[in-house]
């Protein structure tokens, strides 16, 4: 035991003397949060149009300001022939082109029907289908407006609620999943890292023939980053708190012992990672390249994981921050307790155990 | 020249001797292009719904087989009070609530309207806004269909009524992965080209080669080249690699000139590998540049404009991406593959991340020192 506390001592020291690594994974997931937290957002606004207004009449100016006066869009070209729509959309910016015939208001007033083309980029679909719909909503209102007094109104009035965000705020939705995308980023790069790191300069050696048992070394090693990674947590959910408005809603302290579950699954995927390469770059690449894009992709944070096809769905559960954005949402927006999120914290445990005991029996205590 | 050639056989022969690293670097791209396109789909659908009816008459009915059809959504169960169903909510077993409350029929026939409750979980803001559309959208055509229904439809219409025709170009099929593949492999290339050689470099200084090559008649040039010129390769192999597989697997060829694609691909390689040689000449060990290069990385890669839209961000975030080569890189990909744009249309994008390059190898370059 006492051995035992004595590498913990020593990998502490190990940190606490490289003062600009401490620095960068202590500051890192700060900066982090509050730049994604206030860049990332799904909505669509000021996205560009151009016009090609063959009518230039009174209605088509009307339409015209009010796609301009809206937020969704901002008229930054006016084009003159139907040639020109190709090059507006070739040269970038352009997201949708709206086209009046001659005539617009003329044939409106006098047959009741005139046409507007609207022209989208869809080399996005999904901005494709939202400007649209924005764009034709905000005709229609014209056109509402044009009648007023006429038209029936509706019978059944929806009135709609929208439970724990009303404001559609995107940080609820990113702040827990960027979190969990740093977390388990950092500690799992860390602890491989840290532990390859002695094979490479080979004082791994030295450890080897040291009386402690293998079993207590990887402990001992793990123990500094989880403690760092805990830092991390509650660092972050002071940021998001105070400058990103996202609120606690459910028990601090069972977030936090939730977090310190899924810091462990991250550092025991570290673990395995380091059972298996020889050199920090091969670790720290392959930490990279398997996880950072399936926790993007398939954390269920940043893309609807039920619109995906059925393998995906189902290779989504190996991801563990999928479980982990889950049990935050609840926890920190929904403000559930445990017997809500129990089943994911037994699957976020489930792997810790397995992934620990997988490099347990990969350690090797023979170097070659 | 000699030299050069001397210096980089070393370096290539480095590369090669590490079979784990040749293969993350050309076989786990390949793999993640070929299944993450996939999952990467913004498209809501199957939203769960649960139905709370207190009324249970035949518009009851109707509006509900109605709502279940659309495609947009699926029943998973009919509550028997609000309560239950907002339990449905905070177990995510349903994304949203209908409740119909009692004398919905009575007072639609007797008053000729009524009203429903629509509950969301907003805690995904995007997919609470879309549910509730879509659910609003429903409504709206269950009121026509009723208005039809008891009112003679008149004849002709009366009020002037504008007609919205709306066209998709370069994507008629709204394909989702048209648009997705071509940012993917730009995330792939990035990581490999901003990791590597920023390691490398570092890792002669901490076991300690770098003071065989500081006493050696090499120039720091040359050193900087041989590190840099063999992840420039490996780099654009992926590109290569990544092209094919787009075009195997989803059939992507693009519109505009590959050549044109290679020479920005060159450019923005060389402007990555360059952050990564600044940040090896800072770095004193491999977990510092490390930490590092990920922290600029996911950086460039989230405030890319792949997973969310650049001009919805906050200005000073905009500004940001003004300093991104991966944003530009991700932008022209697109603009060449879907749209065929040629140079002219992308020149602003080529001379700013060429600018970019030369700026971060230089001040690299300076910084690097052959003394320690």
């Amino acid at each position: 035991m006492k051995q035992f506390i004595i590498f913990v001592k020593k990998e502490f020291y190990h940190i606490f003397r490289d003062r600009k690594s401490l620095l960068i994974i202590i500051m890192m997931p700060i900066v982090q949060i509050i730049l994604f937290g206030f860049a990332l957002t799904n909505e669509i606004k000021n996205s560009n149009v151009a016009v090609l207004d063959n009518a230039k009449d009174e209605s088509s100016r009307a339409i015209i300001q009010r796609l301009d006066a809206s937020r969704y869009f901002n008229i930054s070209r006016n084009i003159s022939t139907q040639r020109d729509i190709e090059a507006a959309f070739k040269s970038g910016t352009i997201r949708l082109v709206v086209v009046f015939q001659p005539g617009f208001r003329q044939s409106l007033l006098h047959t009741n029907h005139a046409q507007v083309q609207l022209i989208a980029d869809a080399s996005d679909p999904n901005t494709a289908t939202t400007v649209i719909n924005y764009a034709s909503s905000i005709i229609r209102d014209y056109q509402k407006e044009m009648n007023a007094g006429t038209e029936t109104s509706y019978l059944v009035t929806p009135e709609i609620r929208m439970l724990y965000n009303p404001q559609l705020k995107g940080t609820f939705n990113f702040v827990p999943g960027v979190m969990a995308m740093i977390l388990i980023l950092i500690a799992a790069m860390m602890t491989s890292v840290a532990i390859v790191r002695e094979k490479e300069i080979n004082t791994m050696e030295v450890i080897l023939v040291s009386p402690l048992r293998p079993l207590l070394f990887i402990i001992s090693k793990a123990i500094p980053y989880i403690f760092l990674s805990l830092v991390n947590v509650i660092t972050i959910l002071i940021v998001s708190y105070t400058i990103l408005d996202v609120p606690i809603n459910g028990s601090l302290l069972l977030l936090l012992a939730e977090s310190l579950l899924f810091i462990i699954t991250a550092v025991s995927l570290g673990l395995m990672i380091s059972t298996f390469t020889k050199t920090q770059q091969e670790a720290q690449m392959f930490s990279l390249m398997a996880l950072m894009l399936p926790t993007l992709l398939l954390g269920g944070f940043m893309f609807p994981i039920e619109s995906m096809p059925l393998p995906l769905q189902f290779m989504s559960n190996i991801v563990p921050s999928k479980w982990y954005f889950l049990i935050v949402k609840d926890v920190m927006i929904k403000g559930l307790g445990f017997s809500d999120v129990w089943k994911e914290s037994l699957v976020l445990l489930g792997m810790s155990v397995l992934l620990l005991t997988i490099s347990f029996k990969k350690f090797k205590i023979r170097l070659s | 020249m000699k030299k050069l050639l001397v210096i980089l056989e070393k370096e290539f022969r480095q590369v090669f001797r590490n079979p784990a690293i040749l293969r993350m670097v050309l076989i786990m791209p390949v793999i993640q292009l070929i299944v993450f396109p996939f999952a990467a789909n913004y498209e809501v659908k199957n939203v769960l719904l649960s139905v709370v009816d207190h009324d249970h008459s035949s518009y009851s009915q109707k509006f509900i087989s109605k709502i279940t059809g659309s495609g947009y959504f699926n029943l998973t169960d009919f509550s028997p009070s609000f309560n239950k169903a907002m339990e449905s909510i905070e177990s995510d077993k349903a994304d949203l609530v209908i409740e119909i409350p009692a004398g919905f029929e009575r007072n639609l026939v007797k008053e000729n309207k009524s009203t429903m409750l629509i509950a969301v979980n907003a805690v995904n803001g995007t997919k609470a806004n879309l549910g509730g559309a879509y659910a609003a959208n429903i409504i709206r055509e269950f009121n026509a269909e009723i208005q039809m229904e008891w009112i003679s439809f008149p004849r002709f219409n009366a009020a002037p009524s504008i007609e919205i025709t709306s066209s998709n170009w370069y994507n008629p099929t709204m394909n989702y992965k048209l648009f997705m593949v071509p940012g993917i492999l730009v995330t792939l290339l990035t990581i490999i080209g901003s990791l590597m050689a920023a390691l490398n470099i570092v890792h002669e200084k901490e076991v300690g080669t770098i003071e065989q090559i500081n006493v050696s008649p090499i120039t720091k040039l040359q050193f900087i080249l041989g590190k840099l010129i063999p992840f420039w390769v490996l780099g654009l192999v992926t590109l290569t690699l990544g092209l094919i597989v787009s075009w195997l697997f989803y059939h992507i060829i693009p519109i505009g000139s590959i050549a044109l694609i290679y020479l920005f691909g060159m450019v923005f390689l060389f402007t990555l590998l360059g952050i990564g040689l600044l940040i090896s000449t800072y770095a004193e060990t491999q977990t510092q540049a490390t930490f590092v290069s990920f922290f600029v990385m996911m950086l460039f890669m989230l405030l890319g404009g792949l997973y969310t839209p650049i001009e919805s961000m906050p200005e000073w975030a905009k500004w940001i991406t003004k300093i991104n080569p991966v944003a530009y890189f991700i932008e022209v990909m697109r603009m060449i593959v879907l749209k065929g744009s040629g140079f002219s249309d992308v020149k602003g994008q080529f001379y700013a991340v060429l600018g970019l390059g030369i700026v971060f190898t230089g001040w690299a370059v300076i910084n690097y020192r052959k003394r320690s």
